[in-house]
């Protein structure tokens, strides 16, 4: 391969690079238009209260029954697996207090977050990527009605709101089948499992949890009801902005989680 | 080229770009109050991005359109989304909410902009309903559960909802059996001429010859960005430009 054919093959590399970055870039911009868009059309009347309920029950009772059977599972799964590794050091009544830690400032945000980018994040994608192709859209907007306030914003308040409660749920459960695997089946001393829970776990680590959960409902929304008013060409176009909805909720998520750990240990 | 006192809509100049493509080239037109008027032209030819200029949704990159005696580009979003509402829109494919069933989608612009009552709003809906054409059975369904022909209809009841002074009608015959197309310009005529309480002035965007001929008043011909030909209807038929007869004789 002569130095010439090289020389070309590199500079196509670093225009694909600089057309990547540029349309990532590009991507970072529009989403955030499309929050200040969405900040300037909450405060702005009328509000439209029935809508937020619907969907406070869309995004959180609808993802009950899951969360449940996550939190659940989470718990019990993770009590079993500090139980043996402690049990080497003879700090088993630990189990508890560990698992709850870990629930209330990681795991449960974070797979809350996961569970509500899968479920509703894809959900809001769809339906506003489907009321794009068929008009519907533009039939609000003909009709005088403000498609970011009537479509994006009830479904972002929902999510903010919803996702700490999803949350707070998960935590609970996951540390109840922490105590029954705990307790029930691995026979810690059930005095011992509450009194170094108590000792251990703090508030802190509570709001910690609750206010990551808030930031990752409220990304999850802005990412699907975006990639939704996002659709074009038909079918093909509500698919490929559902996949785009999901995958970027859940990379959202856990790149979130970094930085709002790195923020959040400090001040509380 | 036509022109009336006091139009309904007037473009002035109007020219569009997207970059560098021109879309709409140097508009000079005026559409007549309480009329049906056609803007007729193949695909492509700037139909939809001329509608959006007289919704406001997009606005020339020179000159200036003119609806109802107001200059769009001055009116402030607010006033402009308020302006909206002497628009009613049949959309191609009828853009029912398809979460709504077709009394809640009629009913719809009238729980969002008036201080209607529950039960006046359900009668008001069941009169426009029923003045489309669709029976009572059909009230609950959803739009899927619909035709095509009584998807419009329903649309037509939705977009009359808060009694417009200028309706647009976005290809409203296409794809539509010869039946169902006859039924929809039917409404159409209807909707233009049983309005003597107040103005209503009807522009049709289409590619349907035979239906724009039989209902229009005057028929604007597009071609790539430039209005080649409006005429009344009667003239229309006998004009000599090249493509105008060519579009004819399809």
């Amino acid at each position: 391969m002569n130095i010439q054919k090289v020389t070309t093959i590199l500079e196509h590399k670093i225009q694909d690079l600089g057309a990547t970055v540029i349309d990532g870039i590009n991507g970072l911009g529009a989403i955030s238009l499309f929050t200040s868009r969405f900040f300037y059309w909450s405060f702005k009347r009328p509000y439209r209260n029935h809508l937020l309920f619907e969907q406070l029950f869309f995004i959180g009772n609808k993802s009950l029954l899951i969360i449940l059977l996550a939190g659940m599972f989470t718990g019990m799964v993770l009590a079993t697996q500090t139980y043996f590794g402690f049990k080497l050091i003879n700090v088993d009544s630990l189990v508890g207090a560990i698992v709850a830690i870990s629930l209330s400032k990681e795991l449960a945000p974070v797979l809350t977050g996961l569970i509500v980018a899968g479920r509703a994040g894809s959900a809001m994608a769809a339906q506003i990527g489907s009321m794009k192709v068929t008009e519907q859209i533009d039939a609000l907007e003909v009709m005088g009605i403000n498609s970011v306030q009537y479509l994006a914003v009830p479904r972002i308040i929902a999510a903010t709101i919803a996702v700490p409660m999803l949350s707070i749920v998960f935590l609970f459960i996951g540390n109840f089948g922490s105590w029954l695997v705990g307790t029930k089946t691995l026979l810690i001393d059930e005095a011992l499992f509450f009194s170094k829970l108590g000792d251990f776990m703090y508030v802190s680590d509570i709001a910690q949890g609750v206010i990551k959960a808030s930031v990752f409902g409220f990304v999850i929304a802005v990412i699907g009801t975006y990639f939704g008013f996002q659709v074009e060409k038909g079918a093909v176009g509500v698919g490929r902005g559902t996949n785009l909805a999901v995958v970027w909720g859940m990379i959202s998520v856990l790149i979130l989680d970094y930085f709002l750990t790195s923020f959040l240990v400090k001040i509380l | 080229m036509l022109t009336f006192e006091n139009p309904a809509i007037s473009f002035k100049n109007v020219t569009k770009k997207f970059g560098e493509h021109v879309i709409l080239h140097n508009l000079n037109f005026d559409i007549p109050r309480n009329k049906i008027v056609t803007i007729l032209g193949f695909s492509g030819a700037g139909k939809s991005t001329l509608l959006k200029h007289i919704l406001g949704i997009l606005h020339p990159s020179e000159g200036t359109v003119i609806v109802l005696g107001k200059n769009l580009e001055e009116l402030s979003k607010e006033e402009l989304r308020d302006f909206r509402r002497n628009f009613g829109m049949l959309f191609q494919y009828a853009a029912l909410f398809d979460s709504f069933t077709a009394e809640e989608n009629v009913a719809f612009p009238l729980r969002e902009f008036t201080e209607l009552k529950n039960e006046e709003i359900k009668t008001k809906v069941h009169d426009l309903l029923i003045s489309v054409g669709i029976k009572e059975e059909s009230f609950q369904k959803l739009p899927s559960e619909l035709s095509g022909g009584m998807r419009k209809r329903v649309g037509l009841a939705r977009a009359l909802a808060l009694t417009p002074n200028i309706m647009l009608y976005d290809e409203p015959t296409t794809g539509l059996d010869p039946i169902t197309t006859k039924m929809v310009n039917n409404l159409i005529v209807e909707t233009a001429t049983n309005h003597s309480d107040r103005e209503m002035t009807s522009v049709i965007i289409s590619h349907d010859v035979k239906a724009t001929l039989e209902i229009s008043d005057y028929i604007a011909f597009l071609d790539r960005g430039k209005i080649i030909e409006y005429l009344p209807v009667s003239e229309f038929k006998n004009s000599t430009n090249p493509l105008v007869q060519e579009f004819l004789r399809l």
